[in-house]
């Protein structure tokens, strides 16, 4: 099996601020490879430039051996993401924003409506799928975009803290699918998360990053036993250290800031 | 194609569903046609104007189309922050697709106030005479819903948050109405106000929709037929431009 993402030396500077600093890796195809880094580290940014929503300012990226920055549709028709913030439409049904989503992505329509079935009994939506998202909770929300990055069959699975905010059952629904299609399909796995026991538990590999810079790569069991620690958790914070990261508010925060007071509350 | 025929759908849907919006949206052009159309009624009329409800009513339609196609590009400023755009932004096709997509459905909508306007100026006694140039009509409106709908994407695409939006409101889409002919004649004016009319774009739809519905032209057919044609095809590459440009 060949390599399904590989970075070399990428850089991505926001004037004088350096995002990501020189970063090297390479994902094996059908392997869950966690990303992992404090907040503001460069996980997400990372990410925008291998999905091909941001230009690197240097390096070079190769995603199933294809070059984001100039062969976009090659690219995107790849991967699935389940981005760290909501992306879908509150004011379509979840049934819409799937279909909406097979269309994009050029699945015929008869396969889409099977497809679609399927993946919205499987992230256990089957019942609310035509229901309008804006009467989802966060939870249902999220297994919905699983659901959604999987419709058009990618071979690589992008996924920005994808169990953010989730309660351990739905997040253990979520792994365990992932690792089952992982396992099964062969399809890759690159996700980002901040609970360390999650990447301990399904992550074939990790690398950690921090203020721009990979600071460790390896299995989680190699982690541990270089820094010889118990858990991965205790592993990382010897990697990356105790202070607390300052991360500032983006225009979108703000905005959402203002969308819920507009909206008087309740949003995810 | 499929990915214009989507978006276009989505946006529809959205309108259909949001009668808040749909309402809402109405309140400034009623006010308008109200306040302008019966307070002005008899001065219009001794001034030797003709009937001023007439004369109005093709503004306050294109007033209507204004707003709501502007609006609707700044729509994209939302679906940036509520995340939606990234869905389309990842999709295989092409920027172009997604964008005409999202400007031919923010045009049809505004063209669809629009008309709703124009049942409501013919409520309030608007009446349109029979002349050859009567379905053009819905050509210029048509026209101004895409021109405008272009130019929504490019502020849309190039601002970040909401916070620049009252700027473009008052500084921007109000002059835009207020000095393209909609609400006064342009014989009289002071030079400075003539030169401004002839500059605005809306000017030219304005004068369109009313040549084509009362007859009655200042710029003459031709003229704006061209300068509204040629506009909306420069608004819609510019605002394809922009939106091309979106980093997330």
């Amino acid at each position: 099996m060949g390599e399904m993402i590989v970075v070399q030396d990428l850089v991505k500077n926001y004037g004088e601020f350096c995002a990501v600093n020189h970063i090297s890796f390479s994902v094996p195809e059908g392997k869950i490879f966690g990303f992992l880094g404090p907040n503001g580290a460069g996980k997400t940014t990372t990410i925008k430039m291998l999905t091909t929503v941001l230009d690197p300012t240097s390096g070079s990226i190769q995603v199933n051996g294809h070059d984001p920055t100039h062969e976009q549709k090659q690219v995107r028709r790849s991967f699935g993401i389940v981005f760290q913030d909501p992306s879908l439409d509150d004011e379509l049904t979840a049934y819409e924003n799937m279909d909406l989503h097979g269309i994009l992505y050029g699945v015929p329509r008869a396969e889409r409506h099977k497809r679609i079935d399927a993946l919205v009994d499987l992230v256990g939506l089957g019942e609310r799928k035509k229901d309008f998202v804006k009467m989802y909770s966060g939870g249902m929300k999220r297994r919905l975009e699983v659901a959604r990055a999987l419709l058009h069959k990618p071979r690589i699975l992008f996924l920005d803290e994808p169990t953010i905010g989730l309660d351990p059952q739905t997040r253990n629904h979520i792994w365990g699918y992932i690792q089952q299609l992982s396992k099964e399909e062969g399809v890759t796995v690159f996700f980002t998360t901040h609970y360390m026991d999650e990447a301990d538990r399904v992550a074939n590999d990790v690398a950690v990053i921090d203020h721009g810079k990979i600071v460790a790569e390896g299995s989680p069991t190699e982690l541990k036993e270089r820094t010889k620690c118990a858990n991965l958790e205790d592993a990382f914070i010897a990697l990356t250290g105790h202070a607390i990261r300052e991360e500032e508010a983006n225009a979108a925060d703000r905005m959402r800031m203002m969308g819920r007071a507009w909206r008087g509350g309740g949003r995810r | 194609m499929r990915a214009i025929y989507i978006l276009c759908v989505r946006q529809l849907k959205r309108y259909i569903r949001s009668p808040a919006r749909i309402i809402g949206s109405l309140g400034q052009p009623i006010l308008f046609l109200v306040a302008l159309g019966f307070g002005m009624r008899a001065m219009f009329a001794r001034a030797g104007g003709g009937n001023y409800i007439n004369f109005l009513s093709p503004g306050i339609i294109s007033m209507a189309i204004l707003f709501n196609a502007v609006f609707s590009g700044i729509e994209i400023i939302w679906d940036r922050q509520f995340g939606f755009l990234k869905e389309t932004l990842v999709a295989p096709v092409s920027r172009l697709e997604i964008v005409f997509g999202r400007m031919l459905g923010g045009a049809i909508v505004a063209f669809a106030q629009g008309l709703v306007v124009f049942v409501i100026c013919l409520i309030a006694g608007f009446r349109f005479v029979s002349s050859p140039y009567l379905p053009l009509a819905i050509f210029f409106m048509f026209m101004i819903a895409l021109l405008f709908a272009g130019m929504g994407t490019v502020f849309g695409s190039v601002l970040q948050d909401m916070q620049g939006f009252p700027l473009i409101i008052n500084f921007l889409i109000m002059p835009l109405f207020f000095f393209s002919g909609a609400i006064f004649t342009t014989t009289g004016l002071p030079r400075a106000l003539r030169i401004l009319l002839r500059l605005n774009p809306l000017s030219y739809g304005v004068d369109g929709l009313r040549g084509a519905l009362i007859n009655q032209f200042a710029f003459g057919l031709t003229t704006d037929l061209a300068v509204v044609t040629i506009l909306t095809a420069l608004l819609l590459g510019i605002g394809s431009y922009f939106f091309s440009k979106i980093q997330l």
